[in-house]
């Protein structure tokens, strides 16, 4: 779903990524954790396309997206959502507006707009406050609007840039529901995030990288049973299994196959 | 189509919520194309003037007095037609004199008709061949006998031709330098809706509008504020043209016996022109402030 391969970004005096090579399968959940300045937002705006590697190849969705003309990014863009800390939701439009908005802009009829809107923000539960206006809502609500936006318009791919940094922890285990409700129904999400908590009890895989490499690339459960598959260990006896495994994480680098 | 209504009406909601701001650019390019439209009636009319003048520019006209008779002027005119300098010269009587006016003020020439009897004189025209001899041609034909007086413009039309030269060219200067001035009010203008609206248009790129849909509304407002100013300004200049038509139009018909350019004519020039430059103030204004901002 999204490959990099050998990817470089420098920027005039820091490393923004270096010498990058990693998979990311159609349906992952993935996490991307590092400090500050690591090149997490470097790795997501290269997906986007909002900047150019200098070396290596990214290829979203099968396209060599390094090679796609500039005229080629909607396109592009269209099939990658995007969730941001600071939801990024537009103050002068309802929620139903915020979200019908995505569609608008690439000209989606509005049959389809009436038909799908009230279905992601029921999926998202807040069909009650279609009619507020964004500093109406709480936090966790405005983040819910946030993802409805970002998924209404059925991309392959999620990407969520510190979803939950400006959420209580309750708030953002909900927000950490929803989004596994999005990616049990088929999307690739890739999600960065400093919440190592979130990231423990998730299981799933994550990806870590520092001064622009990757240094762990760990599995969670998920990459276990993925492990397992083709043995004669059945779930149930892994289940309980895993959780002990998850205190000494299961590890494996490089890409799985 | 659908998104050509949605761009018309972000357009006109954009101009409304940056109303304020709306106006005074409309003012600014309002002002703008005043000018230019007073440099432009100046310079048409000017050429004009120009035209008119040149004609007698090469000629030197001799007033005859009325007792000398047609045959004096035939001995004149074979005496100057030997002059060095001297193209053609010919007689001309008042009642040719007197046609050739009436053709001049053209509409305006049934004023003539009234006349009770002419007051033109019988003239002789030299046409000069070399302008560096024209004085003393003048000088020669003054010696003559019988001649009442000598029409000769040469150094005001010297002069005026080098003003028409001037005001040309500081017209055209001082247009051009109103063009720019004039982009980068509309630039300004719409660089500030564009700051208003930088979320939605970055979560626009972000969700895969193209970047002419993005501009489209933006590219719309600012073609509207210059078709506002433009419209404004041509009805401005209209009333005012109209004005300067009724009061100075006699004085130029009698000081140049020419019209001042028509007002229908004059008219449907500016609009033309201020209908052109409206929109393209108005687009390449907008078309300049937006760039930064689609380059995500
Ligand atoms: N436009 C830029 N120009 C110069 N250097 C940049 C630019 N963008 C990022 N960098 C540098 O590249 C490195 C990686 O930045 P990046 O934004 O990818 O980090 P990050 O992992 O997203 O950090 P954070 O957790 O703080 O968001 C940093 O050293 C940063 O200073
Ligand atoms: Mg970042």
């Amino acid at each position: 779903m999204i490959e990099f391969n050998n990817v470089s970004k420098y920027y005039k005096s820091n490393v923004g990524l270096d010498n990058v090579t990693v998979h990311i399968n159609e349906g992952d959940f993935v996490f991307l954790v590092g400090p500050s300045g690591a090149g997490k937002s470097t790795f997501i705006k290269l997906i986007l396309k909002e900047i150019e590697p200098d070396k290596g190849t990214i290829k979203v969705r099968g396209e060599d997206i390094t090679r796609l003309k500039k005229s080629g990014i909607p396109k592009l863009r269209r099939n990658v959502g995007i969730v941001f800390q600071d939801f990024r939701l537009l103050p002068k439009k309802t929620v139903y507006e915020n979200v019908a908005f995505a569609m608008e802009i690439i000209h989606q009829p509005k049959r389809l707009i009436k038909k799908y809107v009230p279905q992601v923000l029921s999926m998202m539960g807040i069909s009650e406050s279609a009619g507020k206006y964004p500093d109406e809502l709480s936090a966790g609500e405005q983040q819910r609007v946030a993802i409805a936006r970002a998924i209404v318009n059925r991309p392959k791919i999620l990407i969520a840039d510190e979803p939950t940094g400006n959420l209580d922890p309750d708030t953002a285990w909900e927000i950490m529901q929803l989004l596994n409700t999005i990616n049990m129904k088929g999307t690739t999400i890739l999600m960065v995030t400093h919440a190592k908590d979130i990231v423990d009890k998730m299981e799933k895989r994550v990806i870590a990288i520092e001064n622009g490499r990757i240094v762990r690339d760990e599995f969670g459960m998920y990459g276990y049973m993925q492990a397992l598959q083709g043995t004669d260990v059945t779930f149930d006896t892994v289940e309980v299994q895993t959780r002990n495994l998850f205190r000494t994480r299961f590890k494996r680098g490089g890409g799985r196959r | 189509m659908r998104s050509f209504g949605y761009t018309i009406k972000q357009a006109f909601i954009q101009f409304v919520r940056n109303f304020n701001l709306s106006i005074v650019s409309i003012f600014a390019i309002t002002a703008m194309l005043m000018i230019l439209s007073i440099f432009f009636i100046a310079t048409v009319n000017i050429n004009r003037a120009a035209e008119t003048i040149k004609g007698d520019y090469d000629s030197i006209q001799i007033y005859l007095l009325d007792e000398t008779t047609e045959d004096d002027a035939k001995m004149m005119i074979e005496d100057l037609k030997k002059t060095d300098g001297v193209e053609d010269a010919y007689y001309e009587t008042r009642e040719q004199a007197l046609k050739k006016f009436k053709k001049r003020w053209g509409d305006n020439g049934y004023l003539l008709d009234n006349l009770q009897n002419n007051p033109l004189p019988n003239s002789i025209i030299i046409k000069i061949g070399d302008l560096e001899k024209a004085d003393g041609i003048a000088k020669k034909a003054g010696a003559f006998g019988g001649v009442e007086d000598i029409k000769y413009y040469k150094n005001t039309v010297d002069k005026l031709l080098k003003m028409t030269r001037f005001i040309q060219t500081a017209a055209a200067v001082v247009m051009i330098f109103l063009i720019i001035v004039s982009i980068i009010v509309v630039a300004n203008t719409i660089k500030l809706t564009v700051f208003n609206r930088a979320d939605e248009i970055s979560i626009m790129k972000y969700v895969g509008a193209t970047n002419w849909f993005i501009r489209g509304p933006f590219l719309v407002e600012g073609i509207i504020i210059g078709l506002l100013s433009a419209a404004i300004a041509l009805a401005l200049s209209g009333g005012i043209y109209h004005k300067a038509v009724e009061v100075f139009g006699d004085q130029t018909r009698a000081m140049l016996s020419m019209d001042l350019v028509s007002e229908k004519v004059l008219v449907t020039n500016l609009a033309w022109m201020f209908m052109i430059i409206g929109i393209s103030i108005g687009a390449i204004g907008s078309i300049i402030s937006m760039r930064k901002f689609l380059k995500v």
